[in-house]
């Protein structure tokens, strides 16, 4: 055994909670901003303990929102965020096990240009080309719209090299037994290759749908109709305004609300998520 | 490597690629070859007629001494950050890695900031170091620094910094941590029966052990500071004051959408694709070697 003497042990206690501090302080001023009052937040005289508006700021933050120039309430733009995130993560894990199926378990012409096609998604995000797709999308007559939303983010290969990794360790016995079971194809997808998958797409659901929730450039760009704003826009068009009539508390609570789902699925989630994260990044 | 057992059928595998490969096709090979070729031509004024320029948009780029400064400057960030999110990653990883009470605990309350989005970390910490309101630029104002991101380019600057590391911390924490719990006690424990001191057996036995997670945590963090900073510096400085926070990314968004130059911008996002093509690929010959080791 390395010997750990209890001096250091206290220095290793104490440098830790010197980093969560660092950590949680910014996140802690916003909810302590969210629950005070605009004019003394405005003034630089604010607390540091939390104030007494907390129902108040938090009922006009998700049922009415600003009221400057866009008034949406957040609410609503949360309910866009969800949306978007779940049709990110769900149509990318469908549409990638799919073909990563048809990629393993079947010999057919053009099978790794296919793959390659598809592989090659995985060096571009979608930043270094977001006119052009602006302009697809637009063509195609999609701003403003939840699919416009989704669909150029799932355009990516992560899934399904994820899913070619898992399908190549999984024993071919299984695919013979099942034969001699007479399964087709489909069968022996749902019956036995989806069940040995659930790990594998909590897993990848978990990170896709914090990645979906946090996008920002795209949303940005294609939606230009207040309602369908995204969270994580919303936010940025409150302080847009000049700073004297920005809302501090209704922007910090829109902070707040925005943090809320993806950190609440990190804690509550944290194999799963550790999992997707370590497997995706591979 | 190939499955041995498959299933026989013409039609199937098709259909079953078919959604993805649609998708594939028509949101990322059609806009990333219209970002090409958008790259070789020239609008006029008006938008109303277009010609083929060759490289000249390339050239213009190059000429202009705001696109190097924007190079230059997205480098000095991404290695800022890099450094400093991934040493103080690293030391907060080594102390969670000892055996200490409540360490899963410590995993827990250091691991969360994954998930806040960039925009929302632009917003927190343009709170907390906003120069009227923010309730740290208080304690600078006292200790005597003139403290104004939104005027002062070199201060708006390591605002950036702060926050887009501060982001990346946990994510750091997270790999190192991995890393560290792979390295075999046994090697630990000989170096401590030959007589090293624990600092001593940090850098000359976990140290070198732990270059493979090292190498590759700068791959992504470089990545992270290239692109995921846009939310970032668009929520709280955009660009400004000056161009003192303008990176690679933000330029062709400004350039594309503010300013309508969409041809230097297609320019910009093809040598941004190639920058990132290299630093994929050098991940991936990474990757590569740590599957023989």
């Amino acid at each position: 055994m390395v010997e750990e003497e209890g001096f250091r042990r206290y220095i290793a206690h104490i440098i830790l909670w010197i980093g969560i501090a660092i950590v949680a302080f910014p996140v802690y001023l916003a909810f302590v901003a969210s629950t005070q009052d605009n004019a003394v937040i405005a003034n630089g005289q604010m607390s540091l303990l939390p104030g007494g508006h907390f129902l108040e700021t938090y009922y006009q933050t998700i049922f009415v929102g600003t009221s400057g120039s866009t008034r949406e309430p957040v609410g609503n733009m949360m309910l866009n965020s969800l949306v978007m995130a779940l049709l990110i993560a769900v149509g990318k894990i469908a549409i990638s096990i799919i073909s990563a199926y048809a990629i393993v378990y079947f010999r057919f012409p053009f099978r790794m240009a296919l793959f390659w096609l598809i592989f090659i998604t995985l060096m571009l995000p979608v930043e270094v080309r977001i006119y052009p797709t602006y302009k697809i999308v637009a063509d195609l007559h999609m701003l403003d719209s939840y699919a416009g939303l989704s669909l150029p983010l799932i355009a990516s290969a992560t899934a399904t090299l994820l899913f070619r990794q898992f399908f190549m360790t999984v024993p071919d016995e299984l695919l013979e037994a099942s034969r001699i079971d007479g399964a087709g194809p489909f069968r022996f997808f749902w019956d036995t290759l989806l069940p040995l998958s659930r790990t594998n797409m909590a897993a990848l659901f978990v990170i896709l749908f914090i990645l979906g929730w946090n996008q920002y450039l795209w949303p940005l760009l294609i939606t230009t109709r207040d309602d369908m704003q995204t969270i994580q826009i919303g936010i940025r068009k409150m302080i847009t305004t000049t700073d004297a009539l920005t809302e501090w508390p209704i922007v910090m609570a829109t902070a707040v609300l925005a943090m809320l789902p993806p950190v609440f699925v990190v804690v509550v989630m944290q194999k799963l998520f550790v999992r997707g994260l370590v497997e995706t990044e591979k | 490597m190939q499955k041995q057992a498959i299933f026989q059928s013409k039609l199937l595998p098709y259909a079953l690629v078919a959604p993805q490969l649609a998708i594939v096709l028509i949101f990322f090979y059609w806009p990333a070859l219209q970002a090409v070729i958008q790259s070789f031509l020239l609008q006029d004024a008006f938008g109303l007629s277009t010609s083929f320029v060759w490289f000249e948009n390339y050239i213009d780029l190059f000429k202009e001494p705001a696109y190097f400064e924007a190079i230059l400057r997205t480098f000095f960030f991404s290695f800022a950050i890099a450094v400093s999110s991934l040493s103080f990653a690293l030391l907060l990883a080594v102390m969670a890695d000892k055996p200490l009470r409540g360490s899963m605990l410590y995993r827990t309350l250091l691991i969360w900031p994954y998930a806040v989005a960039p925009p929302v970390v632009g917003v927190l910490w343009i709170f907390m170091l906003h120069p009227s309101l923010g309730v740290l630029s208080r304690y600078l104002r006292a200790l005597g620094v003139d403290w104004n991101p939104l005027l002062d380019g070199n201060q708006a600057a390591t605002l950036i910094i702060l926050a887009a590391a501060w982001k990346q911390i946990s994510y750091n924490f997270l790999f190192f941590l991995a890393g560290l719990q792979s390295i075999p006690r046994s090697v630990l424990e000989a170096a401590a029966i030959d007589g090293a001191r624990p600092m001593r057996r940090f850098w000359t036995v976990t140290f070198p052990l732990l270059s493979p997670t090292i190498f590759f945590l700068l791959v992504v963090n470089i990545v992270y500071a290239f692109f995921d900073t846009f939310g970032i510096i668009d929520t709280m400085t955009r660009g400004g004051p000056g161009k003192s926070t303008e990176t690679l990314v933000y330029k062709v968004y400004t350039d594309g959408l503010l300013g309508g130059n969409l041809g230097s911008s297609a320019a910009q996002s093809v040598i941004l694709m190639f920058m990132v093509i290299v630093l994929t690929g050098i991940q991936f010959r990474f990757v590569e070697r740590k599957v023989t080791y």
